[in-house]
């Protein structure tokens, strides 16, 4: 027997339940449609952070050390063994690094959330104080304006740079230039504003760490001379830390590259986790085919007997109602694509997310969702085959 | 064309064996309209199933068309039936929701028949039965009488050496039931075996041999000098 034939059945068969097997498909089109959109988002996203990431250049080196406070909540015990924890490492220590041949630029970073206001409107805003080399360590461009200087650091001068969001959200725009605005109740000039989105308030060093009430430096940002020797500037920074702390555990270094692999590591899973419950709905419409299928079995088993009786064999039998299942699941991956791509194609025009479709998910989803189709088409199918024919036409 | 020889048949029911068939002996001829005549309950469905291979026999010996059909696999006996049986059910038992034409080119489409010959055959298997402006008609659409000779030209669809009729006046009014059975006779006329399973005395008086079985066995069996061709 021609499949050409078969598959003509199958479609006859599914056309002559309009409701029910668009029903049936819904189970897969959802699933379909869920796991292409969720990869999607998680591709996006992935693709814009590592995309940020990578535009701060490839010779930064970013240090973070683990500071102990003592303050509320701490035990008497790691109190006393944490006579590491008191060393104070200061600005000029850390900017020494930069007379080493392998580093370029050095910027001590302080950082945290200040109450920011502009004539009536207030915000907590997110508050970063740099040394003017932090421009260059991480690639800053400026929409408008100048950049934080040495004078500003030295004088502690009371100016600042604006992100745009943030400036947005304050004056309604981002022409601010030379206006005025307050952080916890003291004046700052806006002497610049960043390119991009960011929302974030940059002072001189000097002032935010007064403002933000830190003494030690729990951050700061190098850069290579060089793309080939990062690893010898990140081996000077080591060497220097290893020596204010004796101990490895108070810091962590990471350079670029490897805050990259950690992003996308993460990023990775979140994909992976996204797909992954999504592929559960995808599941869920692969038991719905089943269900039906076997209640199809059922309500046809005259049908079926009538086929025997004038000569179908076992496996016409079985091939028909397991192409029926791949058929459903398989226009139900169709559709679901379809409608994935649709919404995708909305979240990115009028949510403004940042999703990325690739043909792999695609195929992927179809892939899957056909297999599904087989896998919960075949129990069905192999009951209808084995059925007798004297049975199956005694039926009613 | 059909040689049965101790046919046995049994059925549990509970902790008792019914035997539906105990020991049936019965020699079709080609060419020959046979109808087997029995009360329900004698046996005849159970025979007409194992003739028309539905169902095989525990135990006797089966010669179908000169074939030795008894050990024939579940896929071999489909192929039998496909090829050499064509089935009028009493129940039409055509698919609903395929017009007559459809329903006609079934059988031909599990032999594998190109979709032009099928075309083709289903015309002039229509044309027989005096259906062909109604063959894009679905069942439903028909009159019983239409139905059934639908269901005839679906029989005779394949070439078939066998026409089993399994009470196919049974659902029809008498007007209906006598144009069936004068189809019969003409197909029986141009050369066709038919065996014709009834419960109605005056249908199997119009056949020019009927077996007659009762509880199991057919009554006064026949030799072959008796058989009236």
């Amino acid at each position: 027997m021609n499949p050409i034939e078969t598959i003509k059945m199958a479609f006859k068969a599914i056309w002559g339940n309009k409701i029910r097997s668009f029903l049936t498909m819904l189970g897969v089109i959802i699933g379909v449609m869920s796991v292409t959109v969720l990869m999607a988002i998680g591709q996006g996203t992935t693709s814009s952070v590592t995309d940020s990431i990578s535009s701060m250049g490839t010779n930064m080196i970013s240090v973070t050390i683990q500071t102990r406070r003592f303050g509320f909540g701490m035990n008497r015990s790691s109190r006393s063994s944490s006579a590491k924890g008191t060393v104070i490492l200061k600005a000029e220590d850390v900017l020494a690094l930069k007379d080493n041949e392998y580093i370029q630029y050095v910027s001590p970073t302080v950082s945290g959330s200040l109450t920011v206001k502009a004539g009536s409107t207030n915000t907590a805003a997110s508050i970063m104080g740099v040394y003017p080399d932090y421009a260059n360590i991480v690639n800053t461009e400026l929409a408008s304006g100048r950049y934080i200087i040495d004078a500003d650091v030295e004088n502690r001068s009371a100016v600042c740079v604006i992100g745009p969001d943030l400036a947005e959200d304050l004056f309604g725009n981002t022409n601010v230039v030379g206006n005025t605005l307050h952080v916890n109740g003291r004046k700052f000039r806006i002497v610049g504003v960043l390119d991009g989105t960011s929302s974030t308030l940059v002072l001189p060093f000097t002032l935010a760490q007064r403002m933000l009430e830190s003494t030690s430096i729990t951050s700061f940002y190098v850069s290579a001379t060089d793309s080939t020797v990062v690893s010898a500037a990140q081996t000077a920074v080591e060497r220097f830390l290893y020596k204010k702390y004796q101990d490895d555990s108070t810091y962590s270094i990471m350079n670029q590259e490897e805050m990259l692999e950690a992003m996308e590591e993460t990023a990775g899973t979140l994909s992976l986790m996204l797909g992954g419950i999504a592929s559960i709905s995808l599941l869920v419409g692969g038991i719905g085919i089943m269900n039906i299928m076997l209640v199809s079995v059922t309500e046809r088993t005259r049908e079926i007997g009538i086929r025997k009786a004038i000569g179908a064999k076992r496996r016409n039998i079985l091939l028909q109602f397991l192409i029926e299942s791949i058929v459903l699941s398989g226009m139900g991956g169709l559709l679901g694509l379809m409608l994935g791509y649709g919404l995708m194609h909305v979240l990115e025009t009028y949510m403004g997310m940042s999703v990325s479709s690739s043909a792999g998910v695609a195929q992927l989803a179809m892939g899957f969702s056909m297999f599904v189709g087989v896998v919960f088409g075949l129990y069905p199918a192999n009951k209808a085959s084995k059925l007798k024919p004297i049975d199956a036409l005694h039926y009613s | 064309m059909i040689v049965m020889q101790g046919i046995r048949k049994e059925y549990r029911m509970g902790d008792n064996v019914v035997a539906a068939l105990d020991g049936v002996d019965i020699h079709i001829k080609p060419h020959e309209f046979v109808s087997i005549i029995g009360p329900s309950g004698s046996g005849k469905s159970t025979l007409m199933n194992i003739i028309g291979c539905l169902d095989t026999a525990d135990d006797g010996i089966y010669r179908f068309d000169g074939l030795d059909i008894t050990d024939y696999t579940e896929n071999e006996l489909a192929t039998i039936r496909g090829k050499k049986i064509g089935f009028v059910f009493q129940q039409f038992n055509l698919l609903p929701k395929l017009t007559a034409q459809e329903n006609v080119e079934l059988p031909l489409i599990y032999q594998g028949m190109s979709a032009g010959k099928r075309h083709k055959r289903s015309r002039e298997v229509l044309d027989r039965v005096g259906l062909l402006e109604r063959m894009h008609h679905k069942p439903t659409e028909l009159s019983g009488g239409q139905q059934q000779r639908v269901a005839i030209a679906r029989a005779l669809a394949g070439d078939p050496s066998l026409i089993l009729a399994d009470e196919p006046t049974g659902n029809l009014d008498s007007k209906t039931g006598a144009e069936v059975m004068r189809l019969f006779h003409e197909l029986h006329e141009a050369g066709n075996t038919i065996v014709l399973i009834t419960h109605d005395a005056k249908i199997a008086a119009q056949t020019p041999r009927a077996i007659h079985i009762h509880d199991g066995r057919v009554l006064e069996p026949m030799d072959e000098s008796e058989v009236v061709i």
